[in-house]
């Protein structure tokens, strides 16, 4: 038997956060070691997973399969492929990086690092789910110790409010999500919840039409979709740094995974049908979340906005249901996903020093703190699209798959959408640039001369690392996208090789 | 050597990579360690450079020194350059004007470290855009020399000034001037970065040869449009694109701030490469991939650039900075540039065609040159006595007759006169255009007159007339470090003047072989 190393990577979190909750309340030094050391494993068996995947064999690989509970069809099914191979990665990312970051928490570290880790746990364990019910189990369990978390630790102004909100709004997602998994489970007359299985299970065309918008719905609200993203940035911005960079670099990734694996690869037909008027959805979340990220004055909420915006790519993505929109989304959700993290990060380290969020009020942050603005910098070229980082790489195919297709009228192509979405381009320029000048450069205000500090070692390192993931894939997209798209051609398959 | 000739472009193209990490892990308060080490380095393109212009083969048209190898396989892209005659003699200027540009720095005593790093990112950008024969990597190279260039003028620009914008809120001249010339140049790409993913989604690649040969064969109906319809709509997404970087009237608006408000260093890249890299987008691109419709709307180009080269003269005559000044001077004189391609694209084929776009060539190495001399001879006097206000300066001759000598010299060489190099381009375009566009061309002569009521402004109000008595006493003459950096351009535009033909064979094979 070969070493289960997707069933370590998924539970190494969780058994780690238990283990955390034995440990004393007050020997916190103890604690924050426990914690680096299972991210440091999650991170070096998901960078061993992502590189050791076949690429050229392709399909589902490192399966795991158990029976769990066999009179209701229901098994312990992992694996992965192409798509998931860089979100298992990019969770290992940012778990480690927020482990790094997050060492400077005195409240109660034990409790928060175990939540967190049980957070992690269900987020590794919806993206190598290959069973629906494993998928919706992991789902819940990532979703809902995200309510402490934020609740707890979070900005003490609004954390109840948004705690309360976002997960309101997820819970409801995920219950009609989890409506159209039971209909699919009933009419498919298998037995079985195995997706794989479900994948040929024939529904007919008209079951597929009325049942995708409730699961691609309730799942895409996670991922931000319009209208229901409003949680979302109520959600980053209460929540503590580490939560934040989970929240919008690996959560939201969770619901856009979801909808794709769950929506559009077990109802082809219904995909099919609904996305030409999701599209135009999609084309408000990339263009109005740009436009409410530039009118923003809290910091926090600006990269909040801008997550709305960039998700809105990948489910622009998906929507074209061809094989660059795709590929293009696939790289999205990893690119932002690193890209956020790192914002996230840059926000906090300037909130503790500074204890303020308000643009108006910041400056000159350059001064004390030189690589965390530098890390912003990068954060920012990639977030507006330039050439040369990850963003690029990822939102340039997405573009290239609305061009594509074999339309008769420009109206009925993708084509005018290219052209409108191009606008967020600009837009994200202005915001970024408008906060490198005012926050990170410019004036020191009287109040901050001599109260700021730079920021420790451990988070100077979590810095560097999400910037050179997001340069590595910048200049050398082959290192990514040959892996993506072999996990597109598999979603492709069952679109019927558009 | 057989390494080296075999990736000669890879290393022109890298070794600015190299010297800026080089740079990056020095110390960072040894400002004088970095001034001389990053002054060192910036040799390795250009002596790499010239290895290229050596052993070009001249007798031959069409690509040489390719090199291609995987990048982005699954869009079809792949990393692929090479050079002809045109991207040859833009890359010895590039790789010429960097080293002069950093010698001119040595005042740079800020943030020495991080200048020079971006200075090198900067050159690896634009060398990027005359390299690449894959559409995308084009425009990665195109769009990423934006980023240390915002910075340059951003965090190294001049000191003084301040700027109204809307609200009446009050920011600093560098910080409008940088923000307004990102964001004009990055609105204006949009246009191209959708006009190339068209193009690559039609074509199935991305590689400019096979992309071309797919392109321009193209027949039928696109997105329910008659073919013609797209692609004149390509077409002037890539023309204003290029337009605005050249910059084409009334496309031009950014520049003025951006060079006045930029370091001298970056105002002579500025005006020396990057308005070249516009220019360099209309030969490369425009003309090959749109014959048609470049020879069907010449007229208007042509009318634009009449209207370049009529108001920069005119603008730039009407300025009391001297900066600004100099700055018009370049949407003036790149106006001749782009005359010479709409002539050459309205009349394709032709000998006269043949000898606009020489002149057309020509003219943008020679501006290189000039325009850089000229902002480095601004940065000189500026430097000295603090004011870029021509009515402060006033009879300076007496004091600084060696500058005095070098900025007659150099202005003449801009002004076009006979046996410097700006009256060779100039006069092959207008020699050339002559015969398509009558009208246009002797529009631009009357310009031509303007440019020189302009230049002899500059001089008279900063050289001759009544001695400002105030200067006495406190301007210096030129150094020889700033010797050092004037006089190779000096001795390139007389040679230029005087004896055209070793440059101009090189770049009228790959000119004859455009179309």
């Amino acid at each position: 038997m070969q070493f289960p190393i997707l069933s370590v990577i998924v539970f190494t979190p969780i058994v780690t956060g238990l283990l955390i909750l034995l440990i004393p309340a007050d020997r916190k030094a103890e604690t924050r070691v426990a914690a680096l050391a299972a991210g440091a494993l999650a991170l070096a068996l998901s960078i061993w997973v992502y590189f050791a995947y076949d690429v050229a064999a392709g399909g589902y690989q490192f399966v795991e399969k158990y029976s769990w509970l066999p009179s209701l069809g229901i098994s312990y099914y992992v694996g992965v492929d192409g798509m998931n191979a860089p979100l298992l990665l990019l969770t290992g990312v940012v778990m480690f990086t927020g482990v790094l970051i997050s060492w400077g928490i005195d409240d109660r570290p034990r409790e928060f690092f175990a939540f967190l880790f049980i957070l992690a746990t269900g987020v590794f364990g919806v993206f190598v789910a290959l069973d629906l019910f494993m998928l919706i189990f992991f789902y819940e369990i990532a979703v809902f110790p995200m309510y402490l978390l934020i609740s707890i630790w979070g900005w003490k102004v609004t954390r109840e409010y948004a705690a309360m909100k976002l997960t309101l709004y997820l819970f409801i997602g995920s219950v009609v999500a989890l409506v159209g998994a039971l209909a699919m489970y009933f009419v498919s007359g298998m037995g079985t919840f195995d997706m794989i299985a479900l994948e040929s299970a024939g529904f007919s065309p008209t079951f597929q039409r009325i049942w995708f918008p409730f699961v691609f719905f309730g799942f895409a609200v996670l991922g931000g979709i319009f209208p229901f993203h409003n949680w979302s940035p109520d959600g980053h911005v209460a929540a503590p740094t580490a939560v934040s960079m989970f929240h919008a670099g690996v959560l939201m990734k969770l619901g856009a995974f979801a909808a794709l694996r769950v929506g559009i690869m077990l109802l082809p037909e219904g995909a099919k049908f609904h996305m030409p008027w999701i599209i135009i959805l999609t084309l408000v979340n990339v263009v109005y979340g740009a436009f409410i990220a530039s009118v923003q004055s809290d910091f926090k909420y600006v990269i909040g906005f801008s997550s709305v915006s960039h998700m809105g790519l990948v489910a622009m993505g998906f929507a074209t249901l061809n094989r660059t929109g795709m590929l293009g989304a696939g790289l999205q959700m990893f690119s932002h996903g690193v890209m956020t993290a790192l914002f996230f990060a840059v926000v906090g380290m300037v909130y503790d020093q500074a204890h303020t969020r308000e643009i108006p009020r910041l400056g000159g942050i350059r001064k004390v703190m030189p690589l965390v603005t530098v890390a912003f910098i990068i954060g920012g070229l990639v977030s507006m699209g330039m050439p040369g980082f990850s963003g690029f790489i990822a939102e340039f195919p997405i573009f290239m798959g609305l061009w594509d297709g074999e339309p008769s009228q420009l109206w009925s192509s993708y084509a005018w959408v290219a052209i409108i979405a191009a606008i967020s381009i600009v837009i994200t320029a202005s915001y970024i640039i408008r906060i490198i000048g005012k926050v990170f450069f410019g004036q020191v205000p009287e109040e901050f001369s001599g109260h700021m500090h730079d920021v420790s070692a451990l988070d100077k390192v979590a810095l560097v690392f999400l910037s050179a993931i997001l340069v590595i894939v910048g200049v050398y997209p082959q290192i990514m996208a040959p892996l993506v798209e072999s996990g597109v051609d598999n979603v492709l398959r069952l679109l019927g090789g558009a | 050597m057989e390494f080296i000739l075999d990736h000669l472009l890879t290393l022109i193209l890298f070794s600015p990579v190299f010297a800026a990490l080089v740079v990056f892990i020095l110390p960072g308060n040894q400002v004088k360690l970095i001034h001389w080490v990053a002054f060192i380095l910036s040799f390795i393109p250009l002596f790499f450079s010239l290895i290229l212009w050596f052993v070009f083969d001249k007798t031959q048209a069409g690509f040489q020194f390719q090199e291609q190898a995987i990048w982005y396989t699954a869009i079809g892209s792949s990393y692929h350059v090479g050079v002809d005659g045109i991207s040859l003699t833009m890359v010895l200027l590039t790789t010429l004007l960097t080293p002069l540009a950093l010698l001119a720095s040595f005042s740079i005593a800020e943030h020495v470290k991080s200048y020079m790093f971006l200075f090198f990112l900067l050159e690896m950008g634009m060398l990027g855009v005359f390299l690449s024969l894959d559409l995308l990597l084009f425009f990665v190279f195109w769009e990423f020399g934006l980023v240390p260039m915002y910075f340059l003028i951003n965090q190294w620009g001049s000191e003084k000034g301040e700027r109204e914008i809307w609200g009446g809120q009050k920011v600093r001249a560098r910080t409008y001037a940088s923000i307004k010339f990102m964001i004009y140049t990055m609105a204006g790409s949009l246009g191209l970065l959708l006009a190339i993913q068209m193009l690559g989604v039609v074509s199935g690649t991305f590689d400019f040869p096979e992309l071309l040969q797919n392109w321009t064969s193209l027949s039928g109906t696109l997105f329910g449009m008659p073919i013609n319809v797209v692609k004149s709509i390509a077409f002037w997404a890539f023309v204003i694109a290029f337009a605005i970087k050249v910059p084409v009237w009334p496309f031009h608006t950014w520049l003025p701030d951006a060079h006045t408000e930029a370091p001298t260093a970056g105002s002579m890249i500025l005006a020396g490469v990057l308005l070249k890299l516009g220019a360099y987008g209309f030969l490369r691109l425009v003309l090959p991939l749109y014959p048609v419709e470049a020879r069907w709307y010449a007229g208007a180009l042509a009318f634009l650039a009449v209207m370049a080269i009529i108001f920069g003269a005119l603008a730039s005559y009407g300025q009391d900075d001297f900066k600004r000044l100099v700055a018009y001077s370049s949407v003036n004189h790149m106006g001749f540039v782009v005359l010479g391609i709409a002539a050459a694209a309205f009349a394709s084929g032709t000998q006269d065609a043949n000898i606009a776009l020489n002149g057309a060539v020509l003219q943008m190495f020679n501006h290189g040159l000039s325009a850089a001399g000229m902002f480095f001879l601004v940065g000189v006097i500026y430097e000295r006595t603090h004011t870029r206000n021509l009515n402060d300066y006033g009879g300076l001759f007496p004091l600084v007759p060696v500058y005095g000598g070098i900025l007659i010299f150099t202005s003449m060489a801009s002004l076009g006169l006979p046996g410097l190099n700006g009256f060779i381009s100039e006069f092959l375009v207008v020699r050339g255009s002559w015969p398509i566009f009558t009208v246009y061309t002797a529009l631009a002569m009357i310009g031509l007159f303007f440019t020189g009521a302009y230049i002899l402004k500059g001089l008279k109000q900063v050289l001759h007339g009544p001695l400002n008595e105030h200067w006495v006493g406190h301007l210096t003459e030129i150094n020889a470090r700033e010797l050092f950096v004037i006089v190779p351009l000096m001795v390139l535009m007389l040679v230029i003047g005087v004896w055209p033909a070793w440059i101009l064979d090189v770049i009228n094979r790959a000119v004859a072989g455009l179309f």
